[in-house]
Formats: structure tokens, C-alpha cells, sequence
């Protein structure tokens, strides 16, 4: 059924199409429609959920945790602040190997205070061990939060389902809801290896030595080291299982294609404006006029941002002759995070072949600032035209 | 032989010895038992039993006289402080040093 409603509405429809059993939620700027629209459905019995009110971020995933742990499908959602008081537990669930979903509503970062659309909140939780999703629209939203509960159910890695704040959250915009059938049989019930039960008591997590040790049983069980590897090859395998995940989707639902990256007249593009979110579309439009001007450009949007898809990435970009990244976030003393990965993935997998593209980087909207259409397009052109520079530069500074 | 196989991919323990790792080697002191002091040993009969109840590795055995695991007791000393007979003291583990000569 087409519908025309905001971000947050489509995430809540995904969530409840998912079945979710528990929702633990605090209220944050621009979540907060999010939080209101589940507690809505449960309250009204239209969702047949626990929704359990929490005084704290930090509580709200610590309640998933458990629930998760206990073998219910959980979901949690935040912004910003919020999810950067959740850190530790973001850590957590990851190490647990727990299938939580939650939605970032991308907000800027305090200090200093402020509620309006960058990337900063989810950028620096990369490194937590959690998949992450970044959307371009309403469609993405709805849709990744359902292909989020089933492929993170199949490699036990937490996902983020990220949207930029008030740019998707808040606007309307027309997109289908899948009919609750077809979700079923994309999405079979939560069914962990293990779930907590009083009849085989267990302690997980525990303090776990540096060494490998024989559990009661005398089965060699893994040290802290063996965990955390296992963790981060799962996630490498996980690019794997998205496809598959990609395919049952497309299959069932008729929409889809490429898990990992969105490009968009990037086939006989020279050169290759790329991003995360909302800004990819509003790219297309600066690349439509480029493209007026004679100039064979196009725009890569990064769907999977971890695990990094550095082959899909590295092919999809050989011999082009320049790559434009563009980011509402940054690594302070460095340059943005996804410049940083993606000349990586160049590096290892084009270097020393001819086909390394000349790499820029454009910082934009931080903190909200204003994102001018006309400002993207120009500093596209003044890349196109080789003026790249060894700092990234920033759009819309007035300093 | 790795830990590929193995059948959880975290960190799970069930109850039982060692699941914790060798919490032994954390020891700094070892509880040792005086038995001339110990109720159950003086009774010869089933009594007490407190340092059983209460040891939190679950290491000390409910029998005539009560014996501790010394692989897996962590030396936290909680069984000498709640004897009510100050049957157990805690002996610095340099004191055994000799006894683990030669060992790991
Ligand atoms: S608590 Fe003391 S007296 Fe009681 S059984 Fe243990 S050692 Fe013996
Ligand atoms: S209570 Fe502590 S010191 Fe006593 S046996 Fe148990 S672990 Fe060892």
C-alpha cells in the first residue's frame, strides 16, 4: 500500500511489520515522533509488543540487551546524544553478539548544543562492532529495518538503520508499505542458537580471560581474543549474507538490487561524487547539471558503511578519473572517516595498477548548516577541474 | 586444536568447575583449614558448612572435613572471614612457594 507519511512513521511501520517483541526507547530530538508512533501501536494494541519506558539511553539498549539475550526480537531508537550515552552498551551488545535493530536518527553532536542533521552521532560509533545502514529515503527506511531484522538475526551482528534528522525524519514523502504477509515469509520468527532459560542456566558475558580455557564440559572454549575475532570475520562474511539478504528482498518484495551501494550514471561517469544519506539524492540533481555542461560525472551512494564493502567500492570506482567524497562528519585532526576508508579500499585493491582515481574530500552541513544545491555543484566543478586540495574542504564556512 | 568449533561464538559458562577460567592462579593467599577447629570435623557429624554455603567459587566440598578446590579458589578469603569457629586462615601464597616450584 503507497502511503505518503514522514521517516520516523516509516520506520515505525517497518518496525511493527517486523514483529518486534520489545521496544525500549527515550525520547530525543528528532527520534522522538519515532518513539511516539511504537507506543501509539502498543498502546492501542494494534502492535502486540512490550514497550518498556526507560529514564536513559544507556537503559533503553540495556533493556534490548536483555531482551534480546532472552530470545526476543528488540528494537531500539536514537539521536546524537542519546546514542552517545548508550556507548558502552553499543559496545555490549555487539560483543553479546546480540540481533538488535536500531534507527539513528543523524544528528549533530553537543558540544555545543544543537538539534539539527549531521553525521557525527553514528560516524563515531563505526568502530563498535555494529553493521551499519545509511538511507536515502522513506523506501530505504521501511525496507532496511526489515532486511536489518533478518540479516542481522542470520549472522548475530546488531545493525544501525541510519537516517538523516529532519531531512527524512520530519519530511513527507511517498513510499510502499509491504504487506504484512510478504514480511512474514521474508522474516521467520526470532530463533536464537540459545536464549536464556531457567532450566539450563548460563552467565554470559562473564569476565573472560585472556587465555582459551576448557568450559565444564571440557570443550575448548574461546579466550577474549578469539571472540573479538570472530566478531569482526562474521562481520566480514556478513557483505556476503546481505546479498543474500538483498535477493530474497527483491525476490519477494520486486524492489531492490545492490546491498552495498547505489550508483546513479556512474557507468561511463569520469568522475564520482560519493556519500552517505540523504545528500546522495540531492547530488543527483548537481550531477544532472553537470552532466547539461558535457561533464560525465555521476554519484555513488554508500549504503553499507560497515562492514565496508572496499571490493564493491574499488571496482565500482576503478579508473575513474577523480572521486568527490562527501561527509557530514569528520575524524577531528584528520579528514572525514569514509575518505579515509575509501582511499583504503583504493589503495589495496587499485594501487599500482593505473586506475587510482584522484581523491577529494568535501565536508558539508555540519551542525546543520545549510547544504546549497548550487554550493555542491560548484565545488564539484572546481574538483573536476583539478584544483584538489591536501585539506578537506568545507562548504558553506563562513569563517 | 583451536577454538573454531566450539559451539557458542561468546561468552557462556555454565555452573560448574572452571567455567570462570582457572580462577586459582588469581590467588594471593590460601585458605587453610584447621580441623581440630572445624564443627563438623569435631562432631564427626554433618554440621555447619558455612564456608560451603558461602565460598563464591563453589570450591569447598560439603564433607568430613570440608576440602577446597585449590585449582579454582580465587583466595577471596570469604570463607575464613564467616567461620564461626576461625577454623580457616588466610596464608600468605609465598609460604607455599616450594610446594609450587617446578609447576606453572
Ligand atoms: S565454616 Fe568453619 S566450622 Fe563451618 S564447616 Fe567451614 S571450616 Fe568448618
Ligand atoms: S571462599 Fe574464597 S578463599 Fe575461601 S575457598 Fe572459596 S574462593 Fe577460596
Amino acid at each position: 500500500m503507497h502511503i505518503i507519511e514522514n521517516g520516523n512513521v516509516a520506520a515505525a511501520l517497518g518496525v511493527m511489520l517486523c514483529r518486534v517483541n520489545v521496544i525500549a526507547a527515550y525520547p530525543i530530538t528528532p527520534q522522538t515522533p519515532l518513539t511516539e508512533k511504537l507506543s501509539e501501536y502498543v498502546e492501542s494494541g494494534e502492535m502486540k509488543a512490550e514497550y518498556i519506558p526507560v529514564e536513559s539511553e544507556h537503559s533503553a539498549l540495556a533493556v534490548c540487551i536483555a531482551a534480546s539475550s532472552a530470545g526476543g526480537r528488540s528494537f531500539t531508537a536514537t539521536s546524537a546524544n542519546g546514542l552517545l550515552y548508550m556507548h558502552e552498551q553499543v559496545q555490549w551488545a555487539a560483543g553479546a553478539r546480540l540481533p538488535i535493530v536500531m534507527c539513528v536518527v543523524n544528528r549533530a553532536v553537543g558540544a555545543p548544543w544543537n538539534v539539527w542533521n549531521d553525521q557525527q552521532d553514528s560516524i563515531s560509533q563505526r568502530d563498535t562492532g555494529w553493521i551499519q545502514i545509511y538511507c536515502a529515503d522513506h523506501q530505504q527506511i521501511i525496507d532496511s529495518i526489515i532486511k536489518a531484522y533478518w540479516l542481522a538475526e542470520k549472522v548475530s551482528i546488531p545493525i544501525m538503520v541510519c537516517y538523516d534528522g529532519y531531512i527524512l525524519s520530519h519530511t513527507y514523502m511517498p513510499f510502499d508499505v509491504p504487506d504484512q504477509k510478504k514480511v512474514d515469509d521474508f522474516l521467520p520468527p526470532f530463533n536464537p542458537d540459545y536464549a536464556l532459560n531457567p532450566h539450563e542456566p548460563a552467565n554470559l558475558n562473564t569476565v573472560t580471560l585472556p587465555d582459551v580455557r576448557l568450559d565444564v564440559r571440557g570443550e575448548l572454549a574461546h579466550g577474549y581474543m578469539e571472540i573479538r575475532y570472530l566478531l569482526h570475520e562474521e562481520m566480514r562474511k556478513s557483505l556476503t549474507v546481505a546479498a543474500e539478504a538483498e535477493k530474497r528482498f527483491v525476490d519477494i518484495f520486486g524492489r531492490g538490487g545492490d546491498p552495498y551501494i547505489e550508483p546513479y550514471l556512474c557507468d561511463d561517469a569520469e568522475y564520482v561524487a560519493v556519500g552517505l544519506g540523504s545528500l546522495t539524492y540531492q547530488l543527483r540533481v548537481c550531477v544532472d547539471t553537470l552532466r547539461k555542461e558535457g561533464i560525465k560525472a555521476g554519484v555513488m551512494g554508500i549504503r553499507f558503511y560497515r562492514p565496508f564493502p572496499d571490493i564493491a567500492l574499488a571496482n565500482a570506482l576503478k579508473g575513474k578519473k577523480g572521486v568527490i567524497v562527501f561527509e557530514k562528519a569528520l575524524s577531528y585532526g584528520y579528514e572525514g572517516a569514509l575518505v579515509s576508508d575509501l582511499k583504503s579500499a583504493l589503495y589495496e585493491h587499485l594501487a599500482g595498477t593505473g586506475t587510482l582515481p584522484v581523491v577529494q574530500n568535501i565536508i558539508a552541513g555540519i551542525g546543520g548548516r545549510k547544504i546549497r544545491t548550487e554550493d555542491l555543484t560548484q565545488n564539484l566543478r572546481t574538483a573536476i577541474k583539478g584544483q584538489v586540495t591536501y585539506e578537506p574542504v568545507w562548504i558553506g564556512l563562513e569563517i | 586444536m583451536g577454538t573454531r568449533n566450539y559451539r557458542r561464538k561468546t561468552s557462556h559458562s555454565e555452573p560448574g568447575p572452571g567455567d570462570g577460567g582457572r580462577t586459582g592462579s588469581w590467588r594471593v593467599e590460601r585458605p587453610v583449614l584447621n580441623t581440630s577447629l572445624c564443627i563438623p570435623c569435631k562432631r564427626k557429624a554433618e554440621a555447619c558448612f558455612i564456608c560451603w554455603l558461602l565460598c563464591p567459587d563453589v570450591v569447598i566440598s560439603r564433607t568430613i572435613p570440608p576440602t577446597i578446590d585449590l585449582e579454582y579458589c580465587k583466595g577471596c578469603g570469604i570463607c575464613a572471614e564467616e567461620c564461626p569457629t576461625k577454623a580457616i586462615t588466610m596464608v600468605d601464597e609465598s609460604a607455599f612457594s616450594e610446594e609450587n616450584e617446578g609447576k606453572e
